[in-house]
């Protein structure tokens, strides 16, 4: 078959997994394009800002100097919050910070870096143009639609984000139902960096992760976020979607009550927002990947479905940048042999599976089972306030041992002790 | 810092209006029988549906922060939503 094509291989989208699949294929000699709605690339994308990079440090060694990172992550805290308390387990270690394990990032920049390196080594990047949709031919993709225009390649790549409308409108991947997604919503609130510093206990490049469940987001699930920036602080909710609905949930509203709380609102006291979005996240774990190679198609990063969630560490952009990888290895596997049939371009299901993102999708499938108990976002932070209120509010009553002080909280409490064994069991098997 | 009102918020950003094409069509009968018009309209954080004077959805098309969420909770036949064609729409300067 010796069809003309405009491209070995064409990537719609350019955040971190398309970006990642075009530099690498890019580098090996490939004639690439990626195409990218946005006005500038970056320009659509959303996250809540931590990447961890150990994946993409593999592409590019330098990548902390180089890239435009914002904090590297010295410090994180769990955060159970109650209407009028709050408690917290508050983890800081200068061994995070000195290997550069996390960072934050804005990824209107970061993603216009990526797409300058996509350009360095050859990748044609074409900003401002919407895919409509797949050229078929003969039965498998052939190329994408945008506007009036055909393009043809040998491999398409849809990294178009956790919609997937590419893969979706071809009827190759269902619709995820609501629990299987939740609504992020953020707010970037410009602060100085003294005040991010003095605020945040942090000195020079260190930045704060502060992860929040309960009261912040009136006890639906997932949780808040918070994270420091160089300059300004990214924070936000992320709702999953049958919780919000069966709820009624204003998402406005529970959104002005969170920059409230009594916990939130200090934290972000003589900022000024800059800038308002939200993006839907992936919560479905393992379960929601299915299957991403089609005869002429791969499908990498949150339009597959690759994001981890255990509410100590929410991870997307790593395992993109790892599906990055392994989608060229098998794309230039297939452009090797000829063969772009789903057979020939098997080699990115492998490289997948045998990398951390398909290990680590298959440690945490279990996770968004956990997280779908609602005694994490209301019940376990009361609990936890109480243990210790018993333990700090003295007053002329006798004192009593911590066990027992515990014991007589959860008698009171909704939660019964064999909850809380299970639930401990449970945390145990799928965190 | 002061609370900020949904259109406030808004205001922060660098919108791009298509004004030829709105990229969101509500059908308006379905999607009140099915309590989909209930539901985006809350579910929605820009506020992009509200209810109308006259029972029907009102649809601010401009402001979209283009999440799908609305999409995601629709019944299906309800609600026709898409991207805005390039360059359109929200374009993040931060992210």
């Amino acid at each position: 078959m010796s069809a003309e094509v405009d491209f070995d291989v064409i990537v719609i989208g350019c955040g971190p997994a398309g970006a990642i699949t075009a530099y690498q294929l890019a580098k090996a000699g490939r004639s690439v394009a990626v195409i990218e709605r946005g006005e500038t690339p970056g320009s659509k994308n959303l996250s809540g800002g931590i990447m961890y990079c150990h994946a993409i440090k593999q592409v590019f060694p330098n990548f902390l100097t180089d890239a435009p990172v914002e904090r590297l992550i010295s410090r994180n805290a769990l955060v159970f919050t109650n209407p009028s308390s709050h408690v917290a387990i508050d983890y800081g270690d200068d061994r995070l910070h000195a290997a550069g394990t996390a960072v934050t990032v804005l990824r209107a920049r970061l993603d216009g870096w990526l797409a300058e390196q996509c350009e360095a080594v050859g990748a044609m990047v074409m900003p401002g143009l919407r895919v409509d949709g797949l050229v078929r031919a003969g039965g498998r993709v052939a190329g994408v639609v945008a506007g009036e225009d055909e393009l043809r390649s040998h491999v398409v790549v849809a990294a178009d984000g956790v919609n997937s409308f590419i893969a979706r409108g071809a009827g190759l991947r269902p619709k995820p139902p609501p629990e299987q997604l939740a609504l992020g919503i953020k707010a970037v609130v410009k602060l100085s960096q003294e005040i991010i510093a003095d605020r945040f206990q942090l000195s020079g490049d260190q930045g704060a992760a502060l992860a929040m469940v309960g009261a912040v987001t009136d006890g639906i699930a997932s949780g808040a976020f918070l994270y420091t920036n160089r300059e300004s602080l990214s924070l936000g909710l992320v709702l999953r979607l049958d919780d919000l609905t069966a709820q009624g949930g204003d998402s406005s509203a529970l959104f002005e009550r969170f920059l409230a709380h009594r916990f939130v609102a200090p934290l972000i006291e003589g900022g000024r927002l800059i800038e308002y979005g939200s993006h839907l996240v992936n919560e479905g774990g393992q379960a929601m990947i299915g299957n991403l190679v089609f005869d002429g198609l791969v499908i990498v990063g949150d339009a597959a479905g690759l994001t981890i969630n255990t509410g100590l560490t929410v991870r997307g952009m790593d395992l993109a940048v790892g599906s990055g990888i392994a989608a060229a290895r098998g794309i230039e596997r297939a452009l090797e042999a000829g063969d772009y049939s789903a057979g020939g371009l098997d080699g990115y299901r492998l490289a997948l599976a045998e990398s951390f993102v398909g290990r680590d999708m298959k440690t945490f499938a279990k996770a968004p089972r956990f997280m779908e108990n609602h005694r994490l976002y209301g019940d376990y932070g009361a609990l936890l306030a109480d243990i210790f209120h018993g333990v700090y509010n003295l007053d002329l009553a006798p004192r009593r041992r911590m066990v027992s002080l515990g014991r007589q909280v959860l008698r009171d409490s909704p939660v019964s002790l064999r909850d809380l064994v299970g639930d401990g069991l449970r945390a145990v098997t799928a965190l | 810092m002061k609370t900020l009102t949904v259109t406030e918020r808004l205001a922060a950003n660098r919108f791009v209006l298509d004004e030829e094409q709105p990229h969101i069509v509500v059908h308006q009968e379905l999607a009140k029988a099915t309590g989909t018009a209930a539901r985006i309209i809350a579910a929605c954080p820009a506020k992009v549906y509200s209810w109308a004077a006259d029972g029907s959805v009102a649809v601010e098309y401009a402001a979209c922060l283009e999440c799908g969420t609305c999409l995601a909770i629709a019944d299906p036949g309800t609600l026709e939503w898409h991207y805005p064609s390039g360059p359109y729409g929200v374009q993040f300067r931060e992210g």
